[in-house]
């Protein structure tokens, strides 16, 4: 198991009182699996990869995680403009103190392996999105991030660039055998990047139905190609209610 | 402004083996540059050409007005006095040192205040009360806390400069980007980290716009200090010359004082574009 929600619940405090942002939820991921959570928009569903990253801590019980490194991709890039492509990818090593030049060399390697290689003294700004959602997909990988906790990571770029970027990220992912929990509120990308996706019900966020994605060859063209496709957008379309 | 120009330069760089259409585009750009640049002298010559044929002809009174000529027989007098770079030097290090100051001690209370919500917190009305009190006001005290020194005219400077160092600083801090800081908080990353890594840098254009400020503000911080209280510097020579009437001199000192400013301001521009290439 490499992540389980166990009964979990979460209550954000302001000053015009307390808000349930999450009561009952109870899921697991297994090592390897790619999970998407969708659920209606303002459902609390940054706040459970919040919980997953450790950032918070649940109200009410439990959120286990095996011992290892997660990492988080964010609605953009977050690549810092003032760093090269290289010294981005750098930044989590920097930051957990580590100077060996083994790891860097371990990041330039994967960098080099998915296309990076040309781009590594360049900074972001000379990117396209997509390659720019990319360096950051190494930067969390380079970190040794067995668990991905990506939070709508492909929501800010257009369409076209979008379907690119998508099956690129999961391919990637997939390759290097890393366990993700995604969240969105596309319900094709779910089911098109997805082992398993999980509905959600609006806020208080608890789990409303889950289902294995067994069509395809696991990949997303191969998902989206696939004649049970469209049944599964319906099925979860009805269980958001839409 | 000056980042589209340095982009521009660029671009000539890079365009030695270009279309002729490119070529033909580039020259059209130098040529506006040298038309803006022509354009801004010829302004300053005529001003300067109606100035002085008013003052000759007597169409207005050059005892009141001084005229160019006028200027640069001063400016030829203090220098054969032996007094010109003495006034410059002391006014110049004054704002200098003044501004020297303002600037890093700004920047650290910032970073403190960054550092710590609660001192946030407790301090923002002083800061702001501080910021709408007219420092002018605080003259006298100054005089008897520090003398009439140089020291005092320094002190000035900082005080006219310093908050909105602070104010200006706190706001760069202030506004880095949210996902950028998320990021770093789930890379596990303390606060020193946060500060060295992602908010010294993320802020350094707004640490350019706030030297530009704090220039500005330090000569009016020194004059105004020796304006208040001096036996040396431009603002000395300014006061001095308008209370025994000698205008050429009010005017002498403050065209130095224009060159002066604009220089530092000069500097500041060009530490800006080296520092955010």
């Amino acid at each position: 198991m490499m992540l389980e929600f166990i009964n979990t619940d979460y209550a954000y405090h302001t000053l015009s009182g307390e808000t349930e942002a999450v009561k009952g939820l109870s899921f697991s991921i297994v090592r390897g699996q790619f999970v998407s959570v969708i659920g209606p928009s303002g459902c609390g569903k940054t706040t459970i990869l919040s919980l997953a990253a450790g950032l918070i801590a649940p109200t009410g019980g439990e959120v286990k995680r095996a011992e290892e490194r997660c990492g988080y991709m964010l609605q953009r890039d977050a690549l810092f403009p003032w760093r090269t492509v290289e010294a981005n990818i750098f930044l989590p090593l920097e930051i957990r103190g580590e100077r060996g030049g083994e790891a860097r060399a371990r990041a330039v390697e994967l960098a080099k392996k998915y296309g990076l290689g040309d781009f590594l003294k360049k900074k972001p700004g000379q990117l396209s999105g997509g390659m720019r959602q990319r360096a950051a997909l190494i930067r969390t990988l380079a970190a040794g991030a067995e668990l991905l906790l990506l939070d709508e990571p492909f929501s800010a770029l257009d369409y076209q660039t979008r379907l690119e970027v998508c099956d690129d990220v999961q391919g990637i992912i997939k390759n290097e055998r890393k366990t993700a929990l995604l969240v969105t509120h596309d319900i094709s990308e779910a089911i098109a990047l997805s082992d398993k996706v999980i509905v959600l019900s609006a806020r208080p966020a608890h789990v409303v139905a889950e289902h294995d994605i067994p069509f395809g060859d696991g990949s997303p063209k191969s998902r989206r190609n696939s004649p049970e496709f469209a049944a599964m957008f319906e099925t979860l379309r009805g269980e958001l209610g839409l | 402004m000056q980042g589209a120009a340095a982009d521009t330069e660029k671009h000539m760089k890079k365009a030695l083996n270009h279309s002729s259409g490119h070529e033909k585009f580039l020259r059209a750009v130098r040529r506006k540059k040298i038309a803006v640049w022509t354009i801004r002298c010829g302004i300053l010559a005529v001003l300067l050409i109606l100035w002085e044929l008013c003052a000759r002809f007597e169409i207005i009174d050059p005892f009141v007005t001084s005229s160019p000529s006028r200027v640069a027989a001063t400016l030829c007098e203090l220098y054969e006095g032996g007094n010109l770079f003495y006034h410059i030097g002391i006014t110049l290090m004054e704002t200098v040192a003044g501004f020297f100051a303002a600037v890093i001690a700004g920047y650290g209370i910032a970073v403190v205040l960054w550092l710590n919500d609660g001192a946030r917190k407790v301090f923002e009305p002083y800061i702001v009360v501080l910021n709408a009190l007219p420092k002018i006001a605080l003259g006298p005290l100054i005089i008897i806390w520090m003398g009439t020194g140089y020291t005092a005219i320094i002190f000035m400077t900082v005080i006219v400069s310093v908050i909105v160092c602070i104010m200006n600083t706190l706001t760069g801090f202030l506004q880095v980007d949210g996902t950028m800081l998320t990021l770093m908080r789930a890379l596990g990353a303390n606060k020193a980290q946060i500060l060295a890594k992602l908010v010294i840098p993320a802020s350094l254009p707004q640490l350019m716009n706030t030297l530009k400020v704090a220039v500005g503000l330090a000569w009016i911080g020194s004059i105004m200090g020796e304006y208040i209280v001096s036996r040396a510097g431009l603002g000395y020579l300014i006061v001095y010359g308008g209370q025994v009437f000698k205008l050429d001199l009010v005017m002498t000192a403050t065209i130095i004082l224009c060159t002066l400013a604009g220089g530092m301001y000069a500097l500041v521009a060009l530490a800006e574009r080296i520092l955010t290439r």
